[in-house]
């Protein structure tokens, strides 16, 4: 008993009291990190083939990271003319004190040779430059031909390191290409990298196309189509280039979209002036029927997790946005807001859902958490919809058209970007007018 | 019958003991007062020094504020007190030129002339009295966040080692705003909170800066304590040195910054 006393004594007597001052720091600052992308190093014994060597590699992947990095509106590249260090040396070990020098917080190195199976190896390593330590470095393996994926694969790491969320660089966009006068548009499915390289055209445009969304998985689409002037959904294989129709509805059938297991798609099925959300097993090709209204049901979107589903119905009168689990049971109303609400989008991070908004003739693009608070409006114009988040839901993507004048000409549809935090507002270049914007996942998961 | 109450006696005497070195906060809290007053006489001093040359003359002031109360009821004399103002003015320029005639003070040129940075601030600019506005609400609501969203920093700890004025804080808090760069992705409902201590040198410089839970740090599974520690370890680098107070070095010369980005996430 005695010695628990002394004990218990000592144990008082031991817990030590910090002795400074204490200050809380809750605010930092949110701008750009002053960055410097070196040119890569290129092995002197590395032969490439002159094909490959006109690329300018060396060159063009920092390039192509100096990019993607500051297009994200986080990251401030240096100019290049700036850096002191040759590739070679700062590779190796950086002179932070150079660095230091041009205002840099990070630096980029790189070295790029080749393998016995001429197979590309880019390494590359990321410095603190304040702290003046490493902070990564990995290679990557790639045919020469790949030089841009793994830009962007590397961009991502860079991201995740020093942000603390993935990165969206490795991924692409689903679209509905636009062309021809407003009366005959021709629609045609195209896909291409995030930055807007490598545009493809995945159907010829006899019939339209609308509304084309990614499987989780990246391997499949699925759209609505006017097949046979029939709206119905279809699904098609990016490999194989096969498609199908989604289940033999007696009417038409639209905004289709995977769950996130991609075991599911669930879209609107109409008939008689009704629309009603279902979900289709893909493997049983079971049909469930999940909201019985006699208002118009529409644009269904799975929370991450797969346990709800948002949509937009006009069952109140006017349209709005309701969230219901996902079988169907506990409907609610979300949005309260003035105006009409329309395509609802659940974030993959889970926390919030994008939203169109249309009030007093204008159109806004939005975020509100799942429980309909926190309503915030990140862009205003004068046509604009249908949102799409990035892989790490940082950043949306949707679509705006600009006025025709009063002879139908002039009019134009866009693709742009914008971030959460309703600034970094970007234009996403594409080869004809666009439509319909669906941003893939990661193409290469963890 | 003598055995108990020696056993009672000893029981006694521990309690007694126990009570008085855990208790202490009873005796301190007697010195609280005194502790408190000090502070206030060095806000005092750093607050009221910038905000002193804006009123040249209390005598006009004084007057001014009078003819406010008596102007509030009858709309109708409001362009009086315009025509009236003016010659106001022109006395409070007649006083100065007297003082200057008599006391014939040097003359500082306008761009020598050494202002604060809160006098530059008081240059009105009628076009911008939504920005003013909107400037005070922001100030307000992050004076009440500082002190209502305040669970790390023991105050009861500072009284004891003697605490920073709050004037004081903001200064140290401004710098560290400007050098630290939060990473933008961290989850801002999980609990992070990187404690740096630092060693100060009399000029601010520092000698060595210490995480408190280093070894967090490479813990699997604590990326985001990571990025955190590493963003914030940048940031006082980047601050090096601080600008600290003239005076109490032994104050201040050991200082703990508590790095929580979570509000700035959220917003």
């Amino acid at each position: 008993m005695k010695k628990f006393f002394i004990n218990f004594i000592f144990i008082l007597f031991a817990t030590r009291v910090y002795a400074g001052v204490e200050v809380d720091i809750t605010r930092g600052n949110l701008n750009p990190l002053p960055s410097a992308i070196s040119d890569f190093y290129l092995d002197v014994n590395t032969k490439l083939k002159d094909n490959v060597k006109k690329i300018n590699l060396e060159h063009q992947i920092p390039e192509l990271i100096s990019k993607d990095l500051s297009r994200s509106g986080l990251f401030l590249i240096l100019d290049r003319n700036s850096y002191i260090q040759k590739p070679d040396l700062s590779h190796t070990q950086p002179r932070f004190e150079d660095w230091a020098l041009i205002k840099a917080q990070i630096l980029v190195t790189g070295k790029i040779s080749l393998e016995k199976d001429d197979r590309l190896r880019v390494e590359f390593r990321l410095w603190d430059i304040v702290s003046n330590k490493e902070l990564l470095a990995l290679a990557f393996y790639t045919t020469p031909d790949n030089w841009r994926r793994v830009s962007h694969l590397i961009s991502d790491k860079i991201y995740e390191r020093l942000t603390g969320e993935s990165g969206y660089f490795d991924s692409r966009i689903i679209y509905v290409a636009e062309s021809g006068p407003k009366t005959n548009r021709i629609k045609k499915l195209a896909i291409m990298d995030q930055d807007g390289y490598a545009n493809k055209y995945l159907t010829l445009g006899n019939e339209m196309v609308l509304t084309p969304r990614f499987s989780p998985d990246n391997k499949y689409v699925t759209y609505m189509s006017y097949y046979k002037n029939l709206p119905r959904v279809y699904l098609l294989n990016l490999e194989t280039g096969l498609q199908d129709l989604v289940g033999d509805f007696p009417g038409m059938t639209f905004a289709p979209r995977f769950s996130p297991d991609g075991k599911k798609i669930i879209m609107s099925f109409a008939k008689d002036g009704n629309s009603d959300i279902y979900a289709m097993n893909l493997k049983t090709r079971i049909v469930e029927r999940l909201t019985d209204s006699p208002a118009i049901d529409t644009s269904p979107s799975y929370s991450p997790d797969g346990n709800y589903i948002c949509f937009n119905s006009d069952r109140s009168g006017s349209q709005q946005i309701y969230v219901m689990k996902s079988d169907g049971s506990n409907v609610k109303r979300i949005s309260f807001g003035d105006g009409i609400y329309g395509t609802p989008v659940w974030s993959p991070r889970g926390d919030v859902i994008a939203f169109t908004k249309f009030h007093n003739n204008k159109f806004y693009i939005g975020v509100m958490r799942t429980d309909g608070a926190g309503e915030r409006l990140l862009t205003e114009n004068f046509y604009q919809e249908s949102p799409s988040w990035s892989p790490n839901g940082r950043v949306i993507i949707f679509y705006r058209e600009t006025p025709a004048d009063n002879s139908g000409h002039g009019g134009s549809a866009k693709l742009w970007s914008i971030d959460l935090t309703g600034y970094n507002e970007k234009i996403i270049q594409t080869p004809t007018d666009a439509s319909d914007p669906h941003w893939s996942a990661l193409l290469s998961k963890k | 019958m003598q055995h108990n109450i020696k056993i009672s006696l000893i029981g006694h005497l521990i309690l007694i003991v126990i009570t008085s070195l855990t208790m202490q906060f009873l005796i301190k809290k007697v010195e609280l007062p005194p502790s408190i007053s000090v502070d206030l006489v060095d806000i005092g001093k750093k607050t009221n020094i910038p905000y002193a040359p804006k009123y040249n003359d209390t005598k006009s002031d004084k007057i001014e504020k009078d003819r406010v109360v008596a102007n509030q009821a009858p709309p109708k004399i409001v362009p009086k007190e315009k025509t009236d103002t003016i010659p106001l003015q022109e006395n409070i320029k007649k006083i100065q030129d007297i003082l200057e005639k008599n006391q014939k003070p040097e003359k500082v040129e306008d761009k020598n002339k050494q202002t604060s940075e809160f006098e530059q601030k008081e240059v009105f600019d009628p076009n911008k009295i939504a920005a003013l506005i909107d400037k005070s609400k922001k100030d307000n609501s992050e004076i009440n966040k500082k002190t209502s969203l305040t669970p790390t920093q023991s105050q009861q700890k500072n009284f004891v080692t003697g605490s920073l004025t709050l004037s004081e804080q903001d200064a140290i808090k401004t710098q560290i705003f400007k050098c630290w760069n939060i990473p933008i992705g961290l989850p801002y409902n999980e609990n992070l909170l990187v404690r740096i201590r630092l060693k100060l040198n009399t000029d601010g410089s520092v000698i060595s800066s210490e995480i408190v839970d280093a070894g967090r740090m490479n813990t699997p599974g604590q990326n985001y304590y990571k990025i955190l520690a590493e963003s914030a370890l940048r940031a006082v680098k980047l601050c090096n040195p601080l600008k600290v107070p003239s005076k109490n070095y032994e104050k201040w010369k050991d200082m703990q910054l508590n790095f929580d980005a979570k509000e700035m996430l959220k917003g």
